[in-house]
């Protein structure tokens, strides 16, 4: 499968900015991926994804170079409508998202705008509800959900739309653990079943790690480290980037890296991992 | 310092959010309160500032029931910095947004100023000091209700969910933020998801369900519930599950990574 994403030579400064909020960025993020986009805060991942759902350039103004590509259009030459159906797009705060009197009508919103069937409308919110686990909250109003609740009603409507590359900002942090690793799973068996590529910005890996195929670190508007999650987290770099290390990880480095201290084969991410090389067992 | 005796309250919609909560936390204790969604969490801290009063039973702070004490007295002695920094921000400027509580409280010029720059210092702020709130970030704003908060000194400090947009350096900060607040001999009260965030600074942890206290100890005895967790919809640390998984384990769990690898160097050499 090719690139459903793809950025070349990107360079992008506000308006009025003395430098730029993204320089000489490259990346192709193959179809059916999970990719993660780490970097502390202000290195300048919220300007790059809104040049992938195109509200840079058709929103925002600044001086603008080099191209990005989703599903094999430029975003520069394709119309919000046309990206509104590709790529899908879920804020940090959900209640940016989320207007009307019931969930339900919140979910079809999309699709009402798209002019979708009534009966293709029904079955996608049906399947949205039911993916996200909310049919019970089908008929209340969305305000007077907890933040938890409204964020998943938001990804509900992101995904009946079906997008081929949907963009999470910051999901799971509003929600609580449990919640959020049924989030990290759904978005794997997502992956799975409808082939949809994520694109997750998050500073919490601990969740992520197991399920991504890619980590990108951006800092200071570049890219400065990309590769398998296991391989960026345990190189020398991630950190001094912002990118928080989940603990069994650094134990394994400190262990490995102690003096007389033995070294843990692989590259661990789980606890009872961990637990069974550090004591020599199998498995 | 803050009591809760029998508190029920009931949302117009007929949700009970608070079920009978009793709880007390004593002047400079640090207490986090975990949860899952629409636990109750922010409804008991609304209670604290007196946003919402109890529909029955009382809640004191500092020994005043939040029934006869003004918003504008308990907010004197309590800072919430609340989940979403959009609902507490409206100045022009950054500089302008901490200043206006200062000024309310009717602090002197010089101490607005003084206060004013010790906050942006301390949260890394200080380049934005002449911009509008609203070009910050998520995190940033967060820090910036932050700082207005500290800057007038309430006695009790509320976080809820501060580490939401922080990067994992930022995140630092705020555990030392809290280590520093703890030693000026402040009662903090942090709301968290982030358990990975809570466990190195070992607060006191009070779960919630169901708009009730269902479990209440330190850190160390009560995230080795994976049970109780389990049912309150929270995960358990990293190192915690780490040291339950060892077959030989010290006595009590690991609070530092550097200490498992230390431990698990020392002690399980071939």
């Amino acid at each position: 499968m090719g690139d459903i994403l793809g950025i070349e030579r990107l360079n992008f400064r506000y308006p009025e900015s003395p430098k730029n909020a993204v320089s000489d960025f490259e990346l192709s993020i193959p179809e059916g991926e999970i990719a993660v986009l780490a970097g502390p805060s202000g290195c300048g991942k919220s300007t790059l994804l809104r040049t992938v759902n195109g509200l840079i350039p058709h929103m925002y103004g600044g001086e603008y170079s080099g191209d990005v590509i989703v599903a094999g259009s430029s975003v520069k030459g394709s119309s919000m409508r046309d990206l509104a159906q590709t790529v899908g797009f879920l804020f940090q705060n959900p209640e940016n998202q989320i207007f009307m009197f019931t969930v339900e009508r919140d979910i079809a919103f999309g699709l009402e705008n798209l002019g979708v069937p009534r009966e293709e409308m029904r079955a996608r919110v049906d399947e949205a509800l039911r993916l996200l686990r909310i049919g019970d909250l089908a008929q209340r109003a969305p305000h007077e959900l907890s933040d938890g609740q409204k964020q998943r009603v938001a990804l509900a409507g992101v995904l009946a739309m079906r997008p081929k590359l949907v963009i999470l900002d910051e999901p799971t942090s509003l929600l609580d653990p449990k919640t959020a690793s049924e989030l990290v799973a759904l978005v794997a068996r997502l992956r799975e079943e409808l082939g949809t590529t994520f694109v997750v910005v998050e500073h919490r890996l601990d969740l992520l790690v197991g399920v991504a195929d890619r980590l990108v670190v951006m800092d200071g508007g570049r890219k400065v480290l990309e590769g398998a999650p296991r391989d960026v987290l345990f190189g020398d770099d991630a950190e001094a980037h912002g990118v928080a290390i989940p603990a069994v990880t650094r134990v394994q480095k400190a262990l490995t890296e102690s003096k007389g201290g033995r070294a843990v084969a692989g590259r661990l991410l789980t606890p009872s991992e961990l637990a069974s090389a550090v004591e020599g067992r199998q498995g | 310092m803050i009591e809760f005796r029998d508190v029920t309250f009931v949302h117009q919609n007929g949700v009970k959010a608070l079920d009978g909560v009793s709880l007390r936390v004593e002047a400079g204790e640090f207490v986090a309160l975990v949860g899952e969604n629409g636990a109750g969490k922010t409804t008991l801290v609304k209670h604290v500032t007196g946003l919402l009063k109890p529909a029955s039973g009382s809640v004191l702070v500092d020994g005043v029931d939040t029934r006869e004490a003004s918003t504008a007295q308990l907010s004197r002695k309590v800072g919430v910095a609340f989940q979403n920094p959009d609902h507490q921000l409206f100045s022009e400027t950054v500089e302008e947004e901490m200043s206006f509580a200062l000024r309310n409280f009717g602090f002197s010029p010089e101490l607005v100023r003084n206060r004013v720059a010790w906050g942006l210092e301390l949260f890394g702020l200080e380049e934005y000091r002449r911009s509008s709130p609203l070009v910050l970030s998520g995190g940033e704003k967060k820090r910036l209700t932050l700082a207005c908060i500290l800057a007038w000194d309430p006695q009790v400090v509320i976080l809820d969910e501060p580490t939401v947009g922080q990067d994992a350096i930022q995140k630092e900060r705020l555990a030392g933020t809290i280590q520093m607040l703890k030693s000026a001999g402040k009662t903090v009260l942090v709301v968290s998801h982030d358990i990975e965030f809570l466990w190195p600074i070992q607060p006191r942890v009070v779960v919630m369900k169901g708009g009730r206290v269902v479990g209440d100890g330190p850190s160390a005895d009560l995230m080795q519930d994976r049970d109780l967790l389990g049912s309150a919809r929270i995960a358990q640390p990293q190192l915690v599950e780490f040291y339950q998984a060892l077959h030989r384990r010290p006595v009590a769990p690991f609070v530092h990574a550097l200490d498992a690898a230390r431990w698990a160097g020392e002690t399980l050499q071939p």
